[in-house]
């Protein structure tokens, strides 16, 4: 008989404390819910503390051009249409507030002239927009919503897992998880559960993610029910750092660009102005000159192409450096050096805005960035699509199931602008922990099933005590190398179905995977466990990318290089069908309201 | 490729050994890059913190040959690697297993301080307004990643294990955030006396030496919380004052 696990009880359960996470559970708190929150890691080091940029949010500090109207058209062009219309109108009238919000908890934001909050440039983001702190923006936001968290009778339960979602009938009555510490099962049940388990990074080997992010909340959906959607878009940021080796994937913020850094190749050639797509040409510099006063504040200036969105640059990058002439490592240069020309105070401008850049580059690379270029390239990043929810509600297609963040999917379309990811997280945060507190108050508790429980353990167990058997590190390895080669920044269908011939291999090797130790804090056991959902979300992304025979956004085929005019009516949403098997199918684009289709003819 | 041995602290509290392993080593490797190889490949149930990899979660804190540091921004051009990398746990904090330590004494201690309390907001509009020099001043504090390694060091936890009536230099850095945050209206000073134990901090600067965050501990945050704490409870002008009123100290108002 399997021990069934400590038992526990809340009326709302958030799973991941990141930015989504941490907000939807001071909001679900807020509103009267009991409310356990687990967490990965430790709490305050989730992958939101490496945001570097800052929030996107209309507060037209530094422009006041800007209202909640521009963002949304921006966001929905940056997505190439592809977006929810209704969450990219929520998320664009909603973050100011979100940013006052926090303000008001304690955060610390650079200033204006005049005392409010500073805005900075971004790539595809009509005007200054970012509010930041240096670069180390996503620390101070989720050091704020943790230490508002920690005062509102929240339990924190840090270093659990969840390995199952539970349900009762069509909706969802609780979580399955274990203890890192001891490796005991933790049986959690729970009124509503929200998701903010972030993303997917780890399937792939350059990457900006840390090994938290295996794709949980995603695969937990998908397993329980849920439609994921729009799974073939995943970010590549344009600027990772390559050398040395080690820190290969390491991100490098947009920010660099966004204070005047510039992009060349081995022969000091400015490339990004050779390519500059039609869509973007009438708000692009056209020259060096324009392009700096744009970074440096003149609102006469157009932005220069650096900051184009990060699916263009990225291509860009992989072309200069396809093309032979990449840098030294195969990256190509980044230079915020430059702006020594231009400012007296360069040196201290650099160390004052983009510090934690300058650390990085120093005791990592042995790169001093206020006096010579970076080398930077490629990074997986971000995954657009997830798990697909009310636009409202944040409810998944499974009742009582919310998600927030990276993990949900519709606001970003095809690609994301940077600076989005911060504002989804506290605009769809909060609406999840708030509709998660209804949902239970409405509906009350579900029925745990002890059946469903001990197939979980079992399952979980079942790696230890294998003699023989596959080692866990290498196939996550494999997995990683094969999405890297196969279903990267650049893809084609041969290559993308062997991709997943070679996920079903490495899934019957899965099942052969062998433990060693104990169920202590043992790394070993984790990974493992972590391989089920690397191999799910593998298959999800490699299926609907096959599927979109175009290119568009962050999702470019070599067979497709073009728009096709019908596939950018539709998303693909990927679902276990009958037998077990994944299904990907197209589902009609959501109509925007008259509106909101103004909005964006009016922002062409 | 060239190689080197590291020594690192295997097991529990009660059964703890150092063992070494040997491993490839490559321009610009870090002593997690190891921790990582040596785990891949033959000690797959290493215990070990990690997450960023950048320095900026302050996650994978511990003690390379005898130094707290975090072990994603240690090169291996930093350490001699003639001899053998030692790489232990934090030694203030109790061991759970190899190089990962129960924390949570951290997180108890965080949530006794009082919280941040803002004074009315400046405009109509909720809003406030801030110098950017005012907000340096905190920011300097905010920009701790929690990495607790200024804990381990310091002396009155590690040696003396006055856990109980010292929150240590990381909560006072959040102390001295929340005091000198532009907004804040809240008074800390009669905690700072009492259950934070500011007093018994003597100044010898080894949280500020291990900071990698570069934050001036001591100077910038510890000794202007003990000033304003004698300020408060032994300027013998207040003394006198309270001792010929009979008032007793009373929480400032800002």
């Amino acid at each position: 008989m399997m021990p069934a696990g400590e038992p526990h009880d809340h009326d709302v359960l958030v799973i991941g404390a990141g930015g989504a996470g941490l907000r939807a559970a001071i909001e679900a708190s807020a509103a009267g819910a009991s409310v356990g929150l687990v967490c990965k890691s430790l709490l305050g080091k989730a992958h939101t503390v490496m945001a570097e940029g800052g929030i996107a949010a209309a507060l037209a500090n530094v422009d006041d051009r800007d209202d909640w109207k521009v963002h949304f058209a921006d966001t929905m062009r940056g997505g190439q249409y592809l977006n929810h219309p209704r969450m990219a109108e929520l998320h664009a009238r909603e973050a100011p507030e979100r940013v006052r919000e926090l303000e008001g908890w304690g955060a610390l934001f650079d200033r204006t002239q005049d005392g409010r909050i500073l805005q900075r440039n971004f790539g595809g983001h009509r005007y200054p927009r970012l509010a930041h702190v240096g670069d180390r923006t996503g620390l101070e936001m989720i050091r704020t919503l943790q230490d508002h968290g920690i005062h509102r009778g929240i339990d924190v339960f840090m270093e659990f897992t969840v390995i199952a979602l539970l349900k009762d009938d069509a909706r969802v009555a609780g979580a399955l998880a274990y203890d890192r510490d001891r490796g005991r099962f933790h049986v959690f049940r729970a009124g509503a559960i929200v998701l903010g388990t972030g993303g997917i990074g780890r399937a792939y080997s350059i990457t900006s993610n840390s090994w938290e992010y295996t794709g949980d909340g995603q695969a937990l959906a998908y397993h329980s029910g849920a439609d994921l959607i729009d799974m073939e878009f995943v970010q590549f940021h344009p600027t990772g750092m390559v050398w040395p080796p080690s820190v290969r994937g390491i991100l490098v913020t947009e920010g660099v660009r966004g204070e005047g850094g510039v992009l060349r190749n081995q022969d000091g050639r400015r490339f990004m102005f050779d390519d500059i797509p039609e869509a973007y040409r009438a708000q692009t510099a056209d020259n060096e000159e324009e392009g700096w006063r744009y970074t440096q504040g003149d609102k006469n200036a157009r932005r220069p192409p650096e900051l184009l969105t990060r699916d263009h640059v990225a291509r860009c990058i992989v072309r200069e450096i396809k093309e032979g002439r990449g840098s030294p490592h195969g990256g190509v240069f980044l230079d915020i050096s430059w702006i020594r020309a231009r400012r007296a105070d360069a040196e201290q401008h650099i160390k004052k805005k983009l510090p934690s850049m300058y650390h990085q580059f120093k005791q990592l690379a042995d790169i001093d960035i206020t006096k010579e270029p970076m080398e930077v390239g490629p990074t997986t990043h971000y995954i657009m699509g997830g798990v697909r929810v009310d636009a409202d509600t944040q409810m998944a297609t499974v009742p009582g199931l919310f998600a927030a963040g990276e993990c949900a999917a519709g606001l970003h379309g095809a690609n994301r602008l940077g600076g989005n990811s911060l504002s989804d997280l506290l605009v769809f945060g909060k609406r999840a922990g708030e509709h998660a507190a209804r949902f239970a108050r409405e509906h009350g508790r579900a029925r745990i099933d002890e059946d469903q429980v001990a197939a979980a353990s079992k399952e979980a167990l079942a790696p230890f005590g294998k003699s023989g058997g596959e080692d866990p590190y290498a196939l996550q390895r494999e997995l990683q190398e094969k999405m890297q080669d196969l279903v990267g920044i650049v893809r084609n269908e041969p290559e993308m179905a062997r991709a997943l011939s070679e996920v079903e291999r490495l899934r019957d090797r899965a099942a052969r995977v062998r433990v060693d130790g104990n169920r202590e804090f043992n790394p070993g056991w984790h990974t493992a466990l972590d391989l089920g959902n690397l191999l799910t979300v593998a298959e999800a992304i490699a299926r609907s990318a096959l599927a979109r025979k175009e290119s568009r956004g962050a999702h470019f085929r070599e067979d497709f290089p073009d728009k096709n005019t019908d596939l950018g009516k539709v998303n693909f949403v990927a679902r276990k069908g009958a037998e077990g098997r994944m299904q990907v199918a197209s589902v009609p684009l959501p109509e925007p309201r008259p509106d909101l289709r103004q909005v964006i003819e009016a922002n062409q | 490729m060239p190689s080197a041995t590291f020594r690192i602290w295997r097991g529990g509290p009660e059964n703890g050994r150092f063992q070494d392993y040997r491993t490839e080593v490559s321009e610009g490797m870090v002593v997690l890059d190891a921790i990582h190889a040596i785990q891949a490949r033959e000690a797959h149930d290493l215990a070990v913190r990690w997450n960023c990899k950048a320095g900026k979660c302050g996650s994978c804190s511990a003690e390379i040959n005898g130094m707290p540091r975090l072990m994603c921004m240690t090169r291996l051009n930093q350490v001699p690697l003639e001899q053998p990398v030692r790489v232990e746990p934090m030694r203030a904090f109790p061991l759970l297993r190899d190089l990962v330590t129960d924390v949570s004494w951290n997180y108890e201690v965080k949530r006794r301080i009082r919280p941040f309390r803002p004074r009315a907001p400046d405009a109509p509009d909720g809003t406030w307004r801030m110098a950017q020099a005012d907000v340096d001043r905190a920011q300097e504090f905010r920009k701790c990643i929690e990495c607790y390694l200024c804990q381990d060091v310091c002396h009155v936890l590690r040696e003396h294990r006055l856990f109980e009536r010292f929150i240590g230099p990381r909560f006072l850095v959040h102390v001295a955030a929340l005091e000198m945050h532009p907004l804040d209206v809240e008074d800390r000073t009669d905690q700072l006396k009492t259950t934070d134990g500011v007093g018994l901090c003597n100044i010898t600067k080894c949280c500020t030496g291990v900071c990698p965050e570069g934050i001036t501990i001591t100077d910038n945050a510890i000794i202007p919380l003990k000033e304003r704490v004698a300020d408060r409870f032994y300027d013998p002008l207040r003394w006198l004052w309270r001792w010929l009123t009979g008032r007793g100290p009373k929480r400032r108002e800002k």
